[in-house]
């Protein structure tokens, strides 16, 4: 068995940084909502407890006693990796944390921001492909090769993975459902409903490899310990999808035109209506309304 | 599902209650499929190792479809009640017809040739395998009466 050293067992105070860090941010974004609150743009109160049920859910994965489970059973840190990669980063896109900084930061920083997001690196790693190809292929890696036994025996690897599940988790969300944060791309409903679909069966399939040829492989486990994993991210990640296909048709629901023939009817860039506008559009109303 | 429209559903609505209503009993019938063979009666096993590799590709690709078909299509049919565009008759001809659709498919295309996993293990699999495509093959004879029904209505 590998040791657990340096993941909280030991408790050394640096495993408690995570868990630090998290309570700051989410300050942070608690503060600039009140900010806006007080001011009259206001700021919904709901996209408040989305970023506060992401951030206490992340915490439940950063909890030392959590990480040293993980650390040593494959189930436990499938748990996490569910937590991490796909249930936290979705309740954090519905939060809207990019408009709020947008917002809350001067009008000099919030063009740079914005200039930021329109640049290359962030629109291409923001397409659904590319984030579906970091998010789903990133697993594979990591899964299917000896990747996974690597990152138990280093903590800088294994926090690597983490705070790569985490990314590329928010990232797919975020380019999936193309808001609330405004998207730089424009893309219909279908296209992105089509990858979501890739993205469910690449998962589906992963696990059933996973329980069926045993991976990852080399890493000590039971059979029965890896099988259960695997069993846990075949559902753990249905359960995960269809949130995030049901957040995906409620935004798109609720931006339709009130005119409009349905949801399905709409061409590419009706689709996603009103969250789908130019970065451009969103920072002239950013400033117009603190105007 | 209950909608009386004053006038009668013009045949795009119904075909869109129709349809929107197939993808739901797809996704329903995997759902129970999912909760009764697989988790309560454990008669179907999670993988087998007699499934060949597209049978598994597939078998992601197909589950990937049923649990968007059931989100989808409830979010069109919701849509279509919204608009009083529903035509429940026809919906409801669709939800059978959807799931008796998917236990045929299911029974013969994934238990029979890609061999994706068996009903049961250990046991006489013919009669086994009987029930459930009549089962499919009695639901959607209900969905055909249903749609039946509806066409007979409408035209009334």
């Amino acid at each position: 068995m590998p040791s657990a050293q340096g993941y909280g067992s030991d408790g050394s105070p640096l495993a408690w940084l995570p868990l630090v860090l998290l309570g700051l941010v989410t300050l942070v974004y608690l503060a600039a909502a009140r900010r806006q609150r007080l001011s009259n743009n206001g700021w919904s109160g709901w996209r408040c407890a989305f970023f506060s049920l992401g951030s206490m859910l992340l915490a439940a994965a950063v909890a030392p006693p959590v990480m040293a489970w993980a650390h040593h059973d494959l189930r436990g840190h499938m748990a996490v990796h569910l937590l991490f990669g796909m249930l936290a980063p979705l309740a954090w896109v519905l939060a809207a944390p990019v408009t709020l900084l947008l917002r809350s930061l001067p009008q000099a920083a919030a063009r740079g921001v914005t200039a930021l997001l329109r640049s290359l690196p962030i629109r291409s790693v923001s397409h659904p492909v590319t984030a579906l190809l970091l998010n789903i292929g990133g697993m594979y890696l990591l899964y299917l090769t000896p990747l996974y036994a690597a990152s138990q025996h280093s903590v800088l690897l294994n926090g690597w993975v983490h705070l790569h599940f985490l990314a590329a988790g928010y990232l797919f969300c975020w380019s999936i459902l193309a808001g609330p944060d405004a998207s730089p791309h424009r893309l219909g409903l279908r296209f992105r409903l089509g990858v979501l679909f890739i993205s469910m069966a690449a998962h589906a399939l992963l696990g059933k490899l996973m329980y069926g040829y045993l991976w990852p492989r080399g890493t000590g486990h039971g059979v029965e310990e890896i099988q259960a994993a695997a069993q846990l991210m075949y559902y753990g990640g249905d359960l995960a999808e269809l949130l995030l296909a049901v957040a995906l048709l409620c935004l798109a629901h609720r931006h339709r035109p009130r005119a409009s023939p349905g949801v399905f009817e709409l061409h590419g860039d009706q689709v996603g209506g009103r969250q789908s506008v130019p970065l451009a559009n969103i920072q002239k109303r950013v400033v117009q309304r603190r105007g | 599902m209950t909608s009386s429209r004053p006038s009668p559903a013009n045949a795009h609505d119904a075909r869109r209650s129709l349809w929107y209503a197939v993808l739901v009993g797809a996704g329903i019938m995997a759902a129970i499929d999912e909760i009764v063979f697989h988790q309560l009666l454990q008669w179907h096993h999670f993988f087998d190792h007699a499934t060949p590799m597209i049978g598994i590709v597939s078998d992601g690709l197909l589950h990937a479809a049923e649990l968007l078909a059931i989100v989808v299509g409830t979010f069109l049919l919701i849509d279509l009640a919204h608009r009083h565009r529903l035509a429940a008759r026809w919906a409801w001809a669709g939800v059978f017809l959807g799931m008796g659709g998917f236990q045929l498919v299911d029974g013969i295309v994934s238990h029979k040739l890609l061999r994706i996993h068996q009903i049961r293990y250990g046991v006489d699999l013919l009669l086994y395998d009987l029930t459930w495509n009549l089962c499919a093959l009695a639901l959607l004879l209900v969905g055909t009466w249903l749609y039946r029904r509806a066409r007979r209505l409408e035209r009334s």
